[in-house]
């Protein structure tokens, strides 16, 4: 065997016998730097015959070629063998809690209204909106309602002066109001809103939401109330098939004026809306008064039209089953977090209203 | 409005059943509020049991009884009854019922100084059987009616509830709700009964309505009775009152209840004997006063209609009568009272005094003027035929002439509303039955308006009559057009939507909560605006409108810490107040973040609130709303409520408008809370005057560099000095300036500190060479120093 035999079975000795990733390191270098093995038999090629030269030549090339196999499978085996052992160590106890990530919640009546506002959006209503303090004219005059309305009693609104002529609103019809006066018909629109009543029990609470509807063209009738209300509500519950009835009743400000009756039933504990055969009262509308047209600078010769309003809050109820009005403004964390919605989950046309 | 199926019978000759009836009345907008069954002078009597009879303490003889009456509570009864026993079932009268064999009306009362709640009945004294030895002793079938009355309710009469709206006062009478009910189809409206009484006394006494301004007496019709004999009333009529709710008092009051509930015409009974000389209606002089059949006293402002006598005052005209003319149950002479009063000035004396009636209810919705001989001969019929008596001829003194209301009606206006054909036969025949006049002229009907029905002016009102009376069932339903042409929401109006769900995804919890708040906590955020009372607030801590959303925000925010939630993030987005009229009023989103120390959770210290994540809320937010970096500056200056070293302002570019606050709250208010204020108005007034197209992106790939660079400056010298020195410098070059070290201390004098940066710069033309480099580092360093006095760090 000749020292460079020798030499070479030393290399591959020194590389099965470790296990370390520095004296594999090591050995490299020894093999393969430029003062290495390799290089060094290289070196010795000038004082050889052109023959020997040659037949040397390939020996070292044979040589690189077969260390080199042997030194990167062995340094793939150790870091293997070292990662292994790494990985053996780092168990983590994964059933620790996750890091908190805080997601907030859209109150329940914030995304009814995105409800309600993405339904009629898609029959051609637009959003209008109002002050919360409104004037005794928008609020009861303009609206047809008499000097001595009963709605009017200081038990019934709040007021911000002793004359009785700024106050909160108690509805949202003075909308209706300011946007005929600022604008010219048709008027198609929806109101959503904050709403005062001096009121405070288990079912009222001073303040709610309430949303109003407005329709005014040259020839929109009672047929086209029936059927507006009719798709929102079957839209809003997202049923197939509501039970609805419109009943005779009174306002200052429509004439005829109807309130509405859904068909519901108890099931588990649980109201199933529009089947059964017990009623729920969930709005009052009309045709709008001639009288609140022309103090609207609208002449009701030549327009008409319908307006209804409805308690927002109790909408969100019903669909989300939530039992006390009061729950909505009391802001506990429990309760903002089980009934609020994700502030990603947007109502749409295209996907739906929930998810 | 209550009423019986029986009651109605005596107007309307129908073959319908109660239930038919019940669900017509709502279709035609008389809305059946309750059915109830109908209570007699009996239904008091309950069954009971004593749970426990223990001894009375002051009395050998009585016991002093637990008794089980169906409530969630027992009662305390004392009973003298041998019988009385633990466990006995027997009949239970509660205070307010009175007992039929003496007719003594029971009251809570103490016996021996024990207060007894009621009183257990013997056979006796319910005139059962003469057996009074002891209280009644029921078997056991009744243990499962303990609760109940114990004559029980008679099947299949109910009382019906109307909630009557406040148009319609002619159905607060039996007649109007069976006319209502002819109307439609629902059986034929029975005539009156013609009076066949002879009146033939002389009415003696003087009557006069004096012309005052704003008299509210118009018409003052009387008759007198003499030699009644007033009595308890027969079993019908009684039990017609007690339907109503009411007790029965005596024959002549509960006649005059009767006739005001059957035909919506209120009546008054005087005892003639106690008038002096004669009645005058005049409205009243400052200060007079009277005791009322209420019992209570009343002193009156000016103005107010009265009845009085030569002595002084009979009543409020159309609200109540005086005590001291009121009619007893041996009074002889009587003088029987049936008015006109006018709505609004009824209406007006009664809220100022505070003053609820029957009389009142109805005379303020509108009492037919034409009624009033009508009421005062249904009257007297029924008091002649159960007191007898002899009646003079009537004597109405009027003031004012009624006439009714024509309206020339087109009846193509009942199509064109409802949307559906309607005949116009049908069309006359409804408005017919319901008591109007119809004349055919031409195309138009001339209709004369009932004298009930002072709800009726024009012709969209005579439409609502018949589509009622028709019902909107009949109405078809026409599906609506799916077409848009104006936008759902206006530009504002997407920014609301859009700054709600930005926040609520930054963890905040969205509340809704009152606007209006405590005027004390109101006071601390106020700042310069003024506070807006409100008059008549709900609660004295809800007093003010307010002028910031914190205060409201900060309450729930206690109170969620005190049921235990540390933390938390609150937000809302709503109306403040600026001022007190219509439209002073702006739109804030505001904020809210506790932190809740744990001091035991070691995996949460990292995670601890400071003012720059309070900060990166509303920067995000901001961004997310289209506002960029390079849109606004912090300032320093921020309300007093913010604590004055560690909050910030937002302000847009130009210095004009404040977009936002945010910051640590002032300690004073509340400890380690952080909050923000985005005020959506400004923001959107700006982002629509600098409304930019987004350019189209480029960007360059030749090599960018870094530069690092600690600048020694004073104390007070902010981040945003420097970096917008540098920006400015070349705003081409100079991509982005990151801050990434602030230091204080060793080997730094101590009125500074140093801010170290890395600033990235790069060509979009070519590779920058090493002398460009040092170029634009040495600009950088110049610059700064010359601007801002600061000192590179060597």
């Amino acid at each position: 065997m000749s020292d460079f035999e020798k030499k070479i079975l030393e290399f591959k000795n020194r590389l099965n016998s470790t296990q370390d990733s520095k004296e594999i390191e090591a050995i490299r270098t020894d093999i393969f730097s430029k003062n290495g093995f390799i290089n060094s038999q290289f070196k010795k090629l000038g004082s050889l015959s052109e023959d020997e030269k040659k037949t040397f030549a390939s020996n070292i090339n044979k040589a690189k070629q077969e260390l080199l196999d042997i030194l990167r499978s062995k340094a793939t085996e150790v870091s293997d063998k070292d990662l292994n052992e790494k990985i053996k160590k780092e168990k983590i106890d994964v059933t620790l809690p996750e890091k908190e990530f805080k997601i907030g919640k859209i109150h329940p009546v914030s995304q009814v209204i995105d409800e309600i506002s993405c339904i009629f959006s898609e029959i051609g209503f637009s959003v209008e909106e109002g002050p919360d303090v409104e004037n005794d004219y928008n609020n009861f005059t303009a609206l047809n309602t008499p000097e001595d309305h009963p709605a009017k009693d200081m038990h019934d609104t709040f007021y911000l002066d002793e004359n009785m002529k700024t106050l909160l609103r108690t509805h949202t019809s003075p909308v209706q109001v300011r946007t005929m006066l600022k604008g010219k018909p048709p008027f198609k629109i929806i109101a959503p809103g904050r709403t005062y009543r001096s009121d405070s029990d288990q079912t009222h609470t001073p303040m709610f939401h309430q949303l109003e509807g407005l329709h005014i063209d040259k020839n929109i009738n009672m047929g086209h109330l029936k059927g507006c209300l009719n798709y929102f509500i079957k839209e809003f519950f997202e049923v197939d098939k509501i039970k609805m009835r419109f009943r005779p009743s009174h306002f200052p400000f429509t004439e005829p004026s109807a309130e509405v009756d859904i068909g519901y039933r108890i099931e588990n504990n649980k109201i199933i809306i529009g089947e059964g055969d017990k009623w729920l009262e969930i709005l009052g509308c009309g045709m709008v008064h001639p009288n609140v047209l022309k103090n609207c600078k609208v002449d009701p010769k030549i327009y008409q039209g319908f307006a209804f309003g409805i308690g927002i809050d109790r909408l969100a109820m019903l669909k989300y089953g939530i039992n006390d009005l009061r729950s909505f403004f009391e802001c506990d964390y429990r309760w903002l977090n089980y009934y609020g919605f994700d502030p990603l989950d947007v109502p749409t046309n295209y996907r739906g209203l929930s998810k | 409005m209550k009423f019986t199926k029986d009651w109605l019978d005596v107007h309307l000759k129908t073959n319908k059943s109660e239930s038919q009836i019940i669900q017509k009345l709502n279709s035609i907008g008389l809305e059946v509020e309750k059915v109830e069954p109908v209570k007699n002078e009996l239904s008091d009597f309950i069954v009971a049991k004593i749970i426990k009879a223990n001894k009375h303490p002051n009395a050998d003889r009585l016991k002093l009884c637990d008794v089980d009456i169906g409530k969630k509570d027992t009662l305390k009864v004392v009973c003298g009854a041998p019988n009385a026993r633990d466990g006995l079932l027997t009949i239970y009268a509660p205070p307010g019922s009175v007992i039929p064999k003496n007719g003594m009306k029971l009251e809570v009362s103490k016996i021996r100084g024990e207060t007894s709640y009621g009183m257990l009945c013997s056979e006796s004294e319910l005139k059962l059987s003469n057996e009074s030895e002891g209280i009644i002793d029921l078997n056991d079938k009744y243990k499962t009616k303990i609760g109940k009355s114990f004559f029980g309710e008679k099947k299949g009469k109910n009382v019906i509830e109307l909630s009557i709206t406040p148009n319609r006062p002619d159905c607060l009478g039996v007649r109007g709700i069976a006319r209502d009910l002819s109307a439609s189809n629902f059986g034929k409206l029975k005539e009156p009964r013609k009076s066949k009484v002879k009146k033939n006394i002389k009415h003696n006494l003087k009557i006069k309505i004096e012309k005052n301004k704003n008299q509210a007496c118009s018409i003052f019709g009387s008759c007198i009775i003499k030699n009644i004999k007033n009595t308890e009333s027969p079993g019908w009529l009684k039990n017609r009152i007690l339907a109503l709710g009411l007790r029965p008092i005596s024959a002549v009051v509960d006649i005059t209840n009767y006739v005001m509930f059957d035909l919506n015409r209120p009546l008054h009974a005087y005892d003639l004997d106690k008038i002096k000389n004669k009645i005058t209606v005049r409205n009243s002089k400052k200060g007079e006063s009277f005791k009322a059949l209420d019992n209570k006293n009343y002193t009156l402002d000016k103005d107010m209609c009265v009845i009085a006598d030569d002595e002084g005052l009979l009543g409020l005209g159309g609200i109540i009568g005086g005590e001291r003319s009121g009619t007893e149950i041996h009074t002889k002479n009587i003088l029987l009272e049936s008015a006109y009063f006018d709505p609004t000035l009824i209406r007006k004396t009664a809220k100022k005094l505070d003053l609820n009636s029957d009389a009142k209810f109805r005379f303020e919705r509108g009492v037919d003027p034409q009624s009033v001989t009508a009421g005062l001969d249904s009257a007297v019929e029924l008091i002649l035929e159960i007191c007898g008596g002899e009646v003079s001829k009537l004597d109405v003194q009027q003031t004012k002439k009624f006439k009714d209301l024509e309206i020339k009606f087109d009846p193509k206006m009942v199509s064109k509303t409802v949307g559906t054909n309607i005949n116009i036969n049908e069309i006359k025949k409804i408005l017919s039955n319901l008591g109007f006049t119809v004349k055919t002229k031409g195309k138009f009907l001339n209709v004369k308006v009932p004298s009930w029905r002072p709800d009726i002016f024009g012709e969209i009102d005579l439409v609502e009559e018949v589509i009622r009376i028709i019902g909107f069932e009949k109405i078809k339903s026409i599906e609506p057009d799916k077409k848009r042409t104006k936008p759902t929401l206006n530009y504002f109006q997407k920014h609301f939507h859009l700054a709600q769900r930005s926040v609520a995804s930054k963890g905040y919890l969205e509340t809704i909560t009152w606007s209006f708040t405590d005027e004390e906590i109101n006071n601390k955020f106020k700042e310069k605006l003024e506070s807006v009372k409100i008059v008549n607030p709900i609660s004295s801590d809800l007093n003010v409108l307010r002028n910031s959303l914190y205060p409201n925000l900060i309450f729930y925010l206690e109170k969620n810490l005190k049921r235990g939630f540390g933390d938390q993030a609150l937000f809302e987005i709503g109306p403040t107040f600026i001022g007190r009229k219509p439209g002073q009023q702006i739109t804030v989103v505001c904020g809210i973040k506790k932190q809740f120390i744990d001091e035991d959770n070691n995996l949460k210290k990292n995670d601890l609130v400071d003012v720059f994540h309070i900060k990166k809320d509303l920067v995000q937010s901001l961004f997310e709303l289209e506002i960029r970096k390079e849109d606004f500056k912090i300032e320093e200056n921020t309300p007093s409520y913010y604590h004055p070293g560690i909050s910030g302002s937002i302000v847009s570019k130009d210095g004009n408008l404040v977009l936002g606050y945010f910051g640590a709250l002032h300690p004073k208010i509340i400890s380690n809370t952080f909050g923000f204020e985005i005020f959506l108005e400004n923001l959107v007034e700006y982002k629509a005057k600098n409304k930019k197209t987004k350019e189209s992106l480029t960007f360059s790939d030749y090599q960018k560099s870094d530069r690092d660079f600690a600048f020694l400056v004073n104390k007070d010298t902010r981040a945003q000095d420097l970096t917008e020195v540098i920006q400015n410098i070349d705003k081409n070059l100079i991509k982005e300036i990151k801050i990434f070290d602030v230091y204080e201390g060793e080997n730094i004098p101590s009125d500074k500190k140093s801010i170290a940066l890395k600033v990235t710069i790069q060509s979009d033309h070519k590779t920058l060479n090493e002398s460009d480099l040092t170029n634009i580092s040495k600009k950088i360093v110049s610059t700064v120093e010359e601007k801002t006095g600061a000192k590179l760090r060597s």
